[in-house]
């Protein structure tokens, strides 16, 4: 068990280096991070000697180990927009874009969960038929015109909810904003969550469908059903209990994806989290908030993989004999 | 667009418990044939309608330059002064634009016979390249096993952290810089295709990788190896056959996907240039004109999209209920 | 943002009412940037100048129709043709409570000057500053300037005490590792006093009591916030949640007009829309015309010009929300712009002019093109990539962001481009403006005109505009200024497309200034 956990936590930490490097070199190209920080009169001399002083002529190697050893200890640099340092920045936002997540993985369980068992159970009903069409269509039109749309119909036209922002925000602590103990932040939470859960909400549906419709084929629902146990017994202790395991891989799986995907949703409703400012960051040429973006989507990817890794070495002892 | 299918997630469970989902199925080319299947899909009147919708967009793509009224990549055609005419059922409409007209005056149904033309190439295109990548890397990562395979599915991970959107803008910005003036329109394209296969190529992997490390501890295979038969002509010919089936599942589905991924790069300005317009494309640029009352280059563009996107995942989602030994 | 108790439950609701009872005189809009930082000499961009100019103050200012106006100087006088005189205003306070004297001004020169400087021109390196008494500095300059003062309203004066206590006197570097105080904090005479800044999100800002000038606005505090995405910052204004966001689209002027509570205003702006070709290579760098330039051709030259139908990008991309451009500036800013015409639109004409060139088959041009920078730039790109290509020239569009697309075109990537749209606003008003940036001969790393992109060169405009810029007589100059527009055009330097408008979004009881500058100030704001 250790020796494996700790395998994989060197093969995480090669993952990030390499991410690392990857995000790095790339950066390298995208634009010229001078021209954004300084006027368009700015004489060439002027810019070069700003080149200079921010390290962009020194050999690429070099910059790259400045760039990882900083990145170890959580520096990464000021931002070229903002003039404030990127890690301070980062904890600003990052409250906005988990609130975000949270809720749009809450709106994807609490309405996919149902519709998938209703769906599996009731294979031929026509509501089924219904939920899985409607499902499609969510999948079938991309994230940022679903929010336009939900913007134009309910902001616009029926004027019921905010088009952007977070609405009042309560601080809590010293670190964090919450946009959940206000009216204004409630409401503007509601066609965010719904853009970017509609997605996930889709997948978890259609999960669930497929697994339940395997699940009551098995022989263990038979003999349940044989026993003479009531449908709802069945279906809700036996097989559902069945189908929660890869529902549970997945929504944490996702959880991470959400929060890297906010960023379309973010950009449309001008949420202030941590991917409207990587997008744009993108648009700025903004070098240090795109790599911290990057490493801390790395990051959280990686750490999400290593620990349902472990969890599966802990919960499944089989495992460990087929790869010991 | 979150990048993980459905199968793909399955993929991601079942690669870590060995038997899992993945359990052997039979050969799918077979499948196909078995009247089984037939019957299903017969069955389903949404299925064939489904099957019969994607035949007409994808002729109707295919014939785009015979059949539309117009060739909106002809610059010289346009005239300004056409601009966002209405469909002809409206005021001010012209005859000549029964759709209407875009913000330059192209000719919006001819616009989207060609554009969905282009989001199938760019579509086909990018599956076809992932699945190559995806299935040889997947076979050689489960028939190998050790470290191979670890080196595989940590580039996996690896690749996991650059969803298709991140990877789009990365390359198209270290493209920009390592070659600079390239043809802006053919540049895009493979800019494209490249994000796209980069980020789609892992669910292939893992579902192959699966069935392969079942597949390569059967008897016929040791048989094989004991022979001396060589590690590639095993893997091509004993084992590829018994994963086309989910490959093919995959691969619908990421068509689907990866149209739909197009349109989303064109809204952030990597997908396809305005000159050479995907359906994408066409609806980013008419997002612009929602409110203004100039709802038609829009909102066609986009029921097209959905259309050709529904109708594929509608054959898609039958093919992985058909092909699923357990449904039958 | 409030400070949350949890000891008590009901301070949500407190907090809850007593923002929807402040909301009544507070103004609340978007733009479609973010103001980044605060440091008002680190960055030479038009909005940032905007709203830091409602917290500082410059020695001028500019009224609604951009005349200057006397602001923390009461007045000024040239004493010699070489100093310039300039009375400050007595009794004004920062915000912080100190009082605002010669050391003030002087100190703001000695920073403007420092390193990492975004706007040392304003204040040319050579100008000595001399302290006469607390209310009363000399500007001793190398050489008669007739135009010194005329961007002096965005060089704002900071107070020296505040800027030494917090340690600050450093302009702001992106370059270093802690933040600067005075990126993220303001201490200045303006009308309105800065309460928080987050970068990105959202700025907030109360009315200053002790402001030196009667207040015309009856704003208690305004709030601002960045909407990057033009439909969502239409959507913000059509619902109600904000009072006013600047620019919308200009198609959508129609429909914020239709809408009940909401209505557009429309005026035009000072910056200029061009076309601009590389003459200066002898090869294209891209087209398919090899071993020479066609663009060294002065006919290729006119041929472009006459194959622009302008009317038409006017009335269906611009939606009369611009004004055809026979110049390279306004007609605002040069009194006699009346007197010069556009070539007029003539494929035929244009055609036949290609032929006489050699090119009667046609070539291909690549041409650069910001999407995100001006009014429907892209749309004018491909709009121009059509009309030529009736004439039977091929255009590849590179249409990109302007982060991408001033990386390749400006001198720092050795003006790589052949073809390109630009826009340009001279700082000062002034043509001299124009000639030294966009029409002077420049070399390959961008000496001389550095905004010149295409590098074309004329030793007569270049000997004209010297003249310019130390003539003090207005008729002899404008008469100078004339001569140099009228033989750069002769040569088609570059192609004028418009000024393009100004197009605001106010909600209805919102009355304000809208400057041709594209600059928004909240003292010209009252809201009922």
């Amino acid at each position: 068990m250790f020796g494996f956990a700790i395998r994989r936590l060197l093969q995480a930490m090669i993952v990030m280096l390499v991410v690392a490097l990857l995000a790095f070199t790339l950066f390298r190209f995208v634009g010229d991070p001078v021209n954004q920080m300084v006027g368009i009169e700015t004489s060439i001399e002027e810019r070069e000697a700003l080149r200079e002083r921010l390290g962009l002529n020194d050999p690429i190697p070099v910059q790259f180990f400045r760039f990882v050893t900083d990145a170890a200890r959580f520096d990464f640099g000021t931002s070229y927009q903002f003039r404030q340092p990127v890690s301070d920045l980062f904890a600003k936002r990052i409250p906005a874009t988990l609130e975000l997540s949270f809720m749009s993985a809450l709106f994807a369980l609490v309405v996919g969960i149902p519709m998938g068992i209703y769906a599996g159970l009731n294979r031929e009903s026509a509501l089924s038929k219904l939920f899985l069409s409607v499902s499609l269509v969510g999948i079938s039109l991309p994230t940022f015109f679903i929010g336009i749309l939900l913007i134009f119909l309910f902001s616009v036209t029926l004027q019921w909810l905010p088009s952007f922002g977070r609405g009042e925000v309560v601080e809590v602590g010293s670190w964090w904003t919450t946009g959940f103990l206000t009216i204004s932040g409630l409401k503007a939470l509601v066609l965010p969550s719904i853009t970017l859960g509609l997605y996930q909400m889709t997948l978890i549906m259609r999960l669930i469908r497929a697994e339940m419709l395997e699940v009551i084929r098995t022989d263990y629902i038979k003999f349940a059903r044989a026993r003479g146990l009531p449908d709802r017994i069945v279906h809700f202790r036996h097989a559902l209990k069945n189908t929660m395991v890869p529902v549970i891989t997945i929504t944490g799986l996702q959880l991470g994806s959400i929060i890297a995907f906010a960023t379309i949703t973010e950009t449309v409703f001008q949420w202030p989290g941590m991917g409207l400012m990587f997008l744009q960051a993108v648009q700025n040429v903004d070098i240090p908030i795109m790599a911290a973006y990057l490493l801390l989507t790395a990051f959280l990817f990686v750490a999400i993989n290593f620990i349902v890794d472990i969890l599966y070495f802990v919960i499944d002892p089989r495992l460990r004999i087929g790869r010991a | 667009m979150p990048l993980f299918g459905n199968e793909d997630v399955k993929a991601a469970v079942a690669d870590r418990t060995p038997d899992g989902s993945t359990e052997p199925r039979r050969s799918s080319m077979s499948a196909f044939l078995d009247s089984d299947i037939f019957h299903s899909f017969l069955r389903s009147k949404v299925t064939v309608a489904a099957a019969l919708g994607t035949a007409i967009l994808f002729l109707l793509a295919l014939l785009a330059p015979w059949i539309s009224p117009h060739d909106p990549f002809d610059l010289a055609s346009l005239s300004i002064m056409d601009a966002r005419v209405p469909p002809v059922w409206m005021e001010y409409a012209d005859p000549r634009f029964i759709l209407g007209t875009d913000d330059q005056g192209r000719d919006l149904l001819s616009g989207i016979f060609y554009g969905m033309r282009i989001s199938l190439i760019v579509g086909f295109c990018s599956v076809i390249a992932a699945a190559v990548l995806g299935i040889s890397l997947g076979l050689v990562a489960g028939y190998m096993g050790g470290r191979v395979d670890a080196v595989i599915m940590r580039i996996a991970d690896i690749q996991l952290t650059f969803p298709a959107i991140l990877i789009a803008l990365l390359v198209d910005g270290a493209a920009r810089g390592i070659f600079g003036g390239i043809d802006r329109e053919v540049f895009s394209f493979w800019i494209l295709i490249f994000s796209l296969a980069l980020s789609f190529w892992v669910q292939y992997a893992r579902t192959v990788r699966g069935s392969t490390m079942v597949e390569k501890n059967k008897e016929y295979v040791q048989a094989a190896r004991v022979i001396g038969i060589p590690s590639v002509i095993i893997m091509v010919r004993h084992i590829l056959p018994n994963v086309t089936g989910p490959v093919l599942v995959i691969a619908t589905i990421n068509l689907a996907l990866a149209i739909v991924t197009e349109a989303t790069l064109s809204f952030l300005g990597v997908g396809m240039p305005p000159t050479q317009p995907s359906l994408g494309t066409l609806i980013s640029i008419g997002n612009d004109f929602l409110y203004s009352g100039e709802w038609w280059i829009a909102i066609f563009p986009g029921v097209a999209l959905a259309m050709l996107v529904l109708n594929v995942n509608l054959l898609g989602d039958w093919l992985r209920d058909a092909l699923n030994p357990k449904l039958r | 943002m409030k400070k949350f108790n949890l000891g008590l439950a009901s301070a949500i609701l407190a907090a809850g009412l007593s923002t929807s009872a402040a909301q009544a005189e507070t103004l609340k809009f978007a733009f479609q940037g973010a103001l980044n930082q605060l440091d008002p000499y680190s960055l030479n961009e038009t909005f940032t100048l905007s709203a830091l100019g409602n917290v500082y103050e410059g020695l001028t200012r500019r009224n609604e129709n951009l005349e200057i106006e006397p602001s923390l100087a009461e007045s000024w006088e040239v004493v010699e043709p070489n100093r310039w005189r300039f009375h400050l205003r007595k009794g004004v306070k920062f915000h912080n409570g100190n009082d605002f004297t010669a050391e003030d001004v002087a100190f703001s020169v000695e920073r403007l000057h420092g390193e990492g400087s975004d706007l040392a021109k304003r204040v040319g390196a050579e100008v000595k500053v001399e302290i006469v008494d607390d209310h009363t500095v000399d500007f001793v300059l190398p050489g008669p300037n007739p135009i010194l003062h005329y961007e002096w309203d965005t060089w704002y004066i900071m107070d020296k005490e505040w800027t030494e206590a917090n340690n600050a006197v450093a302009i702001t570097s992106a370059s270093d590792t802690t933040p600067n105080h005075a990126a993220l904090n303001a201490n200045g005479t303006g009308p309105f006093k800065l309460v928080s800044h987050e970068p990105g999100v959202k700025t907030v800002y109360e009315k200053y009591d002790g402001w030196w000038d009667e207040a015309k606005h009856n704003l208690d505090g305004v709030e601002f916030t960045p909407i990057s995405s033009d439909a969502t910052r239409v959507a913000a204004l059509l619902s109600g949640e904000l009072d006013m966001v600047y620019p919308i689209p200009v198609q959508d002027v129609k429909r914020v007009n239709d809408n009940a509570g909401t209505k557009a205003m429309t005026g035009p702006e000072l910056r200029t829309i061009f076309l601009g070709m590389d003459q200066m290579r002898d090869e294209l760098l891209y087209s398919d015309v090899k071993g020479k330039n066609p663009f060294k051709d002065v006919r290729v030259r006119k041929a472009f010009y006459q194959a622009i139908d302008i009317e038409g990008i006017k009335r269906k991309i611009m939606r009369d929300l611009s004004t055809p451009s026979a110049i390279m500036i306004s007609p605002f800013l040069f009194s006699k712009s009346g007197d010069f015409e556009r070539l007029p639109y003539d494929p035929d004409a244009a055609k036949a002019l290609l032929a006489e060139a050699g090119y009667g088959d046609g070539f291909s041009v690549g041409m650069d093109c910001p999407n995100d920078r001006y009014v429907n730039d892209e749309a004018i790109c491909q709009a121009v990539a059509s009309m030529l290509a009736r004439i039977g020239v091929k255009v590849d569009l590179n249409a990109q962001p302007k982060a991408k697309y001033f990386a390749k075109v400006l001198a720092s990537a050795g003006y790589d481009t052949s073809f390109y749209l630009l826009g340009w606003t001279p700082g000062s008003f002034d043509s001299w403006n124009i000639l030294d940036n966009l029409i002077q001969c420049r070399d390959e790393t961008g000496k001389g005109g550095a905004f010149n992109l295409g590098g074309y060169c004329s030793a007569e405009v270049d000997a004209l505009a010297d003249k310019i810029l130390v003539e003090n007589d207005p008729d002899k100059r404008d008469a100078l200024i004339a001569e140099a527009y009228t033989l750069s055009n002769n040569d088609v330097a570059h192609i004028p497309l418009h000024q393009q408008g100004l197009a605001w979004g106010v909600a209805e009881g919102v009355e304000l200034a809208q400057r041709a500058d594209n600059q928004f100030h909240f003292r010209f704001v009252t809201k009922n």
